[in-house]
This record gives C-alpha cells, structure tokens and sequence, in this order.
C-alpha cells in the first residue's frame, strides 16, 4: 500500500478528492522530524504550566489554610462545594461576566473603528498607527493609579470635571463605568491591532467587485468585509475575552473590590493571599481555569476560530 | 445597454503620475472594444474610471448619454470581471451570481431563476452549491463572468479576465467570450495585453502607451495602416522587422539592399516632408523566397542573400531567421516595445529578421537562402516622431 500511496504524485490543485489521505513514507518520517524538534519546546512549556496547573488542582482538594496549618486534609470535592455555593463567588463571577461582556463589545466597536482608519489613512500612517498603540504600551498598573487620581473626589480633574460632590470610585455602578472606561481605553488597540491585521487579508479586488456589483460601504462591510475577516475577527474577541474575564490590575487599584465590584480574579486573591487559604484559593484559581477553557472550547469548536491564515477555505 | 464615451478623460494620481491623458473613446453600443498596450500604460485605469473605482481628474464620461463622472459605481449599471475574478470566498457559487441581484432587491423567485439561466449558459449547473476555493481556475473565470451577466448591466468592463489561465483554457474560453458577448450583444470594454485576444475579439481595438491613446481602429486596420511605430511594431506577431535606411530620388536605401519606391508609396509620401533618414518596416509574411517566385512578382520587390541562422517549420509555413548587419534602427518607440517584450539581451551588431515563407521554401538551417520582400508593403517610420510617413488612414 505504501509503494502504491508514495507513487500517487501531488496533483497540482485540481480535483482532489476531499478528505485525508494515507501518509506517504516521506510525509511520516517528516512528521517523526517535526516532532523531535518540537519536543524540547514542548518539555519546557509542560514544566511551566501543566505543573501549576496540577498542583492547584491538588491543593485544591485539601483543607489548607495557612493560619491553621494543623488543619490540613485531604477532603475531596468539598472546596468546590463551598465556593459554589458561597453567594460571594457568584456575586464576583457575575461582575467579571458583566465587566467581560461590556468591555469586549465596546473595545470591539471602537478597536473596529480604530482598525478601519488606520488601514485607509495615507498620510502619517506610521505615526497615527504608533500613538494609537500608546495605551496599550502603558503598564496597566500604572494607568490604573492615573485613572484613580483622576477620579479622586477634590484632587483629581476628572472627578472635578464630571462630579464635584461625590466619590464616584465609591458608588458600584459609577466604579464600575470607571473599570470599564479604564480596560477599554487600555485594550481597544490592541483589538485594533489584530483587526487591522484582518483587514490586510481582505484582497482589493473583492471591495472593488462589490462596488461595481452595487454595494455600497455599508453592505461592503457587512457582507464582504465582516466576512472574509471573520477567522480575524474571532481570534481578537477570543483573546480579549480569555483576558477580560481574569480581569484584576483596574479593579485592585480603584477599588480594591469594595461595593461588590470585585471580580473572581480580585476574590481569588482575597482567599488565596489576603486570607492565607490555600485551599479555597486554589479552588478558585481552578473555576477560572475551567471557564477560560470553556469560552476557549466555545470559539474553537462552536465557531470554528483558528488561527489566521490557517483554514485553507477561504483565501485564493 | 449604451453607448460609452470618453471624452478627453485625463487621470493624475495624486503622486502626481499620469496614468491617462484626455483619452478620447466613442464605444458604440454593442460594441467590443479591446484596450491594449504594454504594461503600465493605463488600461487598468482606464477601465477603473469607466466602473467609478478610480476618480476622473478632468474630462467627462457618459454613458447611456448621461455624465457618470460623479457617480458612485453601484449607480453606474456595469458589471466588471477582473484578472483575479475576486469571487467572495464566504459564498456558493450560487451566492456570488446571486449578490448583484440581491442587492438589486430582486425578488427570490427571479433571483434563482437568473442564476439558473447564466448557470446554464456558462455550464456551472453541477458547481452551484460549491465554493469558489474549490473550482479550478477555468470554473472560477466562468463564476465571475456568470457574476457579470446575471444582471443585465449596460456594459461590460473585463481587465485580463483570462490572463490566469493556462494557454489552452485561454484560447477555449476567448471563444466562450466572444460567443457570449455577441449573443448578449451588451456593450464591452476589455483589456489584455495579449496579441491574440486583441486581434480576434474586438470590433475595434484602442492601443495605449503611456496614457495617451495611439490608435483606435479595427483589427485589420491597425494592421494594415498603424499610424505610428509603436502600434506598427506592437500589433502583429511575429512582430513587424524595423530597419534604418534612407530616401534618395525615390529610391529606397536598406540593408537588405536599394529598391524603387513603388508609385503608391511615393504618392503617400508627397507632401508629408519625409526626412532623409527614416525607420522601414516590413512584416514577417512580406518575405518570401525569391526561388518560389515568377519573374513578374519577382521584379515586384527586391532580392537579396542571406544566411539563415535558424529555421523553423510549422507545417503550413517556415519562419526563417537570420541577421542584417549594420547598425539597428533607433528610436524611443522600439525601444519601449523591446522592453515590454522583455528583449533585454545585449545588443547584438546587426538587427534580428523574422520572415515567414512558403513551407515550399527550400531555405535550410544555417544555409544562404536568396530572399525577397514585397516593396509595396514596406512602411516608412519618422524616426523622431515614430509617424507613420506611408499611412493613408
Ligand atoms: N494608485 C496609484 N497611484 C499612483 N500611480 C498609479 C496608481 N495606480 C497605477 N498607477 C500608475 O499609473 C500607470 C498606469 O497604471 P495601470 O494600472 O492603469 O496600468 P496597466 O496598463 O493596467 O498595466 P498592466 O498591464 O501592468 O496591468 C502606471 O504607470 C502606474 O504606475
Ligand atoms: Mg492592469
């Protein structure tokens, strides 16, 4: 069978029957090759974050509190048990749903926006791609602190400018307004970025088609555009999704969680390093985990994302 | 559909490179028009103004007798096809010749019954449903031109629809063309650079350099009469051979030796203040060998020996080749045309001479063969302006 398949020349294009073929020899002892060269990175990448990842998990089965050290066992599901079903936890996990959902639909209209003038200016192109960056360039600690002193109730300009007689940070819609403000300025180019980087994978032609075929800029967008930068489009959402949802810098250093506007990232941290308990912590870590996996298992079998440039249906 | 004009239609970039300048074009409606020229020489630009994808600077165009310059293309009633087909890859086949349509808002039922029709025509019955990443290059070049004709548009733009395909293909599918517009009988514009589908589909042919329009005529015209050096060595293939030689008492002085101007050509050339100094022309099939020849077509044209450095036969004729020593004809034109030819090979002494004889010929490779060429078809080149100076036009 192997001398039969290796004969069968790589036909150039034409009428090729769907579906995968037997490997010829050559092919397989490349895939050996491939795979030896891959498997230093791979060893590497497994030490760094499988093992974390299953230590917490093992933690996460024990009764471990740092304060009582005396305390610890082995006590199964019973962590899962308690934060599923503290209403603390799920009072963070709808913040972070919330914040999530808010943030990456904002930054995605405007990163869209971003993305379109930066693809069709002809001047100073360099120089406007190059400020829009700044933000994201900006430690987002850094900008946080900024963002706090703007808003802070006498001081700061922002606060003088929109509110002069309240605490805006102390009020939980107005605090989160500001968090959302915060990631959105922060993110938006990068979600720019990646969508200028789609926008390049639309051919000129297929826009110039569609003007003669009797769209106009809108339909261009909508029918043409959109789609052929779709596998773009889910990537940027994906990753700034996996981002927004473990959301914790904006929050510690505006609010620091308080009138319920901590996310699970800020509560993690409350048990795990505030409170010392690792078990209950290390729980948490875990349901984040999990769910980021979800989102990520959601977009790559539901929706099909891939990385760009990888799914051969589509471009030429 | 209409008509086309293009009236002292100019285009300068805004880098200031000047792509088209006032070129004057009457299209008719129904007709088919070929625009040809050398790369770079605006055709595309051209095109793209006529669809509204690229801005007029000055000029006006009108189609259907109505000014389109400040019309968006979608308000203009054409259909394009180009060089890369651009079919949208998200959609079926079915989908790409429905979009017009459904941005038309024509209703379902006529939708599917379109599609149908142009499916037909074009044999894409069996690829409806399929996407265009999944069809060959000829199966692809069919969609975008079933795209095209769903709609019924005023006219046709076509930019090198079929350069993309392999050279059989290209020849099937420029008959396919031809058949489908003459049936259709829908006004076409369509650029090439390519000899062939410039001299065998259009009823009139537009030759373009550097913006500025050369010649318009049909096929046969422009063969016969160019106007200038540059159409006369771009139509035809092989190309027409070019020499320096001089006029003197109506006597003609080439390489290939002295000949008598004919009475026509003496005729074209009164009042037209010939220089001393000119470019002759001759085309490949003006040759012939002097062996195969009756003394009264003989004495027709002049005689001379030449070596033959390679010879090759097609069956119905023999291209013979060889070298005329001496200097080579100079002038910007040929020039061009050698570029775009992609001729870059160093200059040899002497000028390269194609000549098509009879397959009768008894010429052999590398031999010294006696040669003739007719003297009422040599055509006499200004080599300063490249004006036609035996053009009767
Ligand atoms: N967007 C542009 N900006 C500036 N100059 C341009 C632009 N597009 C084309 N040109 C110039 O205009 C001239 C004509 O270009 P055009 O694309 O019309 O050539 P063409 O005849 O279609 O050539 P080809 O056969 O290679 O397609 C060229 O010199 C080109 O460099
Ligand atoms: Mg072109």
């Amino acid at each position: 069978m192997t001398a039969e398949v290796g004969t069968t020349a790589p036909a150039a294009g034409t009428e090729q029957p769907p579906g995968k073929r037997a490997l010829s020899e050559g092919k397989r002892a490349e895939r050996k090759l491939a795979f030896w060269l891959c498997a230093p990175a791979a060893i590497v990448m497994l030490a760094v974050t499988a093992w974390p990842i299953i230590y917490s998990i093992w933690l996460s089965l024990q009764r471990y509190d740092l304060r009582f050290p005396a305390e610890t066992e082995f006590v199964g599901l019973e962590n899962y048990i308690t934060v599923l079903s503290s209403p603390y936890w799920w009072t963070s996990f709808g913040v972070t749903v919330f914040l999530t959902a808010i943030s990456v639909a904002i930054e995605f209209v405007l990163g869209f926006a971003l993305a379109l003038i930066m693809h069709r200016t002809i001047v100073a192109r360099g120089l406007i791609r190059t400020v829009a960056l700044i933000p994201y360039g900006i430690v987002t600690v850094v900008a946080a602190f900024s963002w706090r002193y703007a808003f802070t109730p006498d001081t700061g300009y922002l606060a003088q400018l929109i509110a002069p007689d309240s605490a805006l940070l102390t009020e939980r819609l107005p605090a989160f307004s500001i968090i959302i403000v915060a990631e959105v300025w922060k993110t938006t180019p990068f979600m720019a970025l990646l969508l200028m980087a789609g926008l390049a994978l639309v051919p000129d032609d297929l826009l110039k088609a569609a003007s003669v075929d009797g769209a106009g800029p809108w339909k261009r967008f909508i029918k043409v555009i959109v789609p052929v930068m779709k596998p773009a489009i889910l990537v940027a959402v994906l990753f700034r999704m996996l981002d927004a949802f473990r959301i914790f810098d904006n929050i510690f250093v505006l609010t620091q969680g308080a009138q319920q506007t901590g996310s699970v990232s800020v509560s993690t941290y409350n048990n795990l390093i505030k409170g010392l308990n690792l078990g209950i912590g290390s729980t948490m870590s875990v349901l984040i985990f999990i769910t980021v996996a979800i989102i990520a298992f959601i977009f790559v079998k539901g929706f099909g994302t891939a990385a760009p440039g990888s799914d051969d249906g589509g471009k030429r | 559909m209409a008509e086309i004009v293009l009236d002292k239609v100019t285009k300068r970039y805004p880098d200031g490179a000047l792509a088209a300048s006032e070129v004057d074009i009457d299209i008719a409606d129904g007709e088919f028009i070929i625009l040809v020229g050398p790369s770079g020489c605006g055709k595309s630009t051209t095109l793209n103004m006529i669809a509204g994808l690229e801005d007029i600077s000055s000029g006006e165009l009108r189609i259907g007798g109505a000014r389109m310059n400040e019309k968006a293309p979608k308000d203009r009633d054409i259909a394009m096809v180009f060089q890369s087909y651009a079919l949208y890859p998200h959609m079926s086949v079915r989908e790409n010749m429905a979009f017009p349509l459904r941005l038309a808002k024509v209703d379902d039922r006529e939708v599917r019954e379109k599609v149908d029709e142009a499916a037909t025509i074009l044999d894409l019955t069996n690829h409806l449903d399929r996407k265009p990443s999944n069809l060959s290059g000829g199966q692809r070049q069919r969609v975008a031109m079933g795209r095209a004709i769903v709609r019924s548009p005023k006219a046709f733009l076509m930019d090198e629809p079929l350069s993309n395909l392999d050279a059989k293909l290209r020849v099937q599918m420029r008959t396919s063309v031809s058949k489908l517009q003459k049936q259709l009988g829908t006004t076409t514009v369509y650029v090439t650079h390519d000899q062939t589908e410039a001299m065998t589909l259009g009823d009139r042919v537009v030759v373009l350099r550097g913006g500025y329009v050369q010649q318009v005529g049909s096929p046969q015209f422009l063969y016969e009469q160019p106007a200038n050096l540059f159409v006369a060595g771009f139509i035809g293939s092989p190309s027409m051979n070019f020499f320096p030689a001089s006029l003197a008492d109506n006597r003609l002085n080439t390489p290939l030796g002295e000949v008598e101007l004919t009475d026509r050509v003496r005729r074209l050339l009164e009042g037209k203040d010939a220089p001393r100094e000119v470019i002759a022309g001759v085309r490949p099939e003006h040759f012939e060998d002097a062996g195969l020849l009756d003394e009264p077509t003989r004495s027709g044209g002049a005689t001379f020996r030449a070596k033959v450095d390679v010879l090759e036969s097609m069956g119905s004729d023999k291209y013979a080749y060889f070298t005329v020593e001496g200097e080579q004809a100079v002038s910007s034109e040929l020039e061009e045309l050698a570029a775009d030819a992609g001729a870059t090979e160093v200059p040899e002494t002497g000028s390269q001479v194609v000549t098509r004889l009879s397959a009768a010929s008894t010429a052999t490779e590398g031999g010294t063969t006696e040669l003739w060429f007719d003297r009422d078809k040599v055509e006499l080149f200004d080599p300063s302006s490249g004006v036609n100076l035996t053009y009767s036009g």
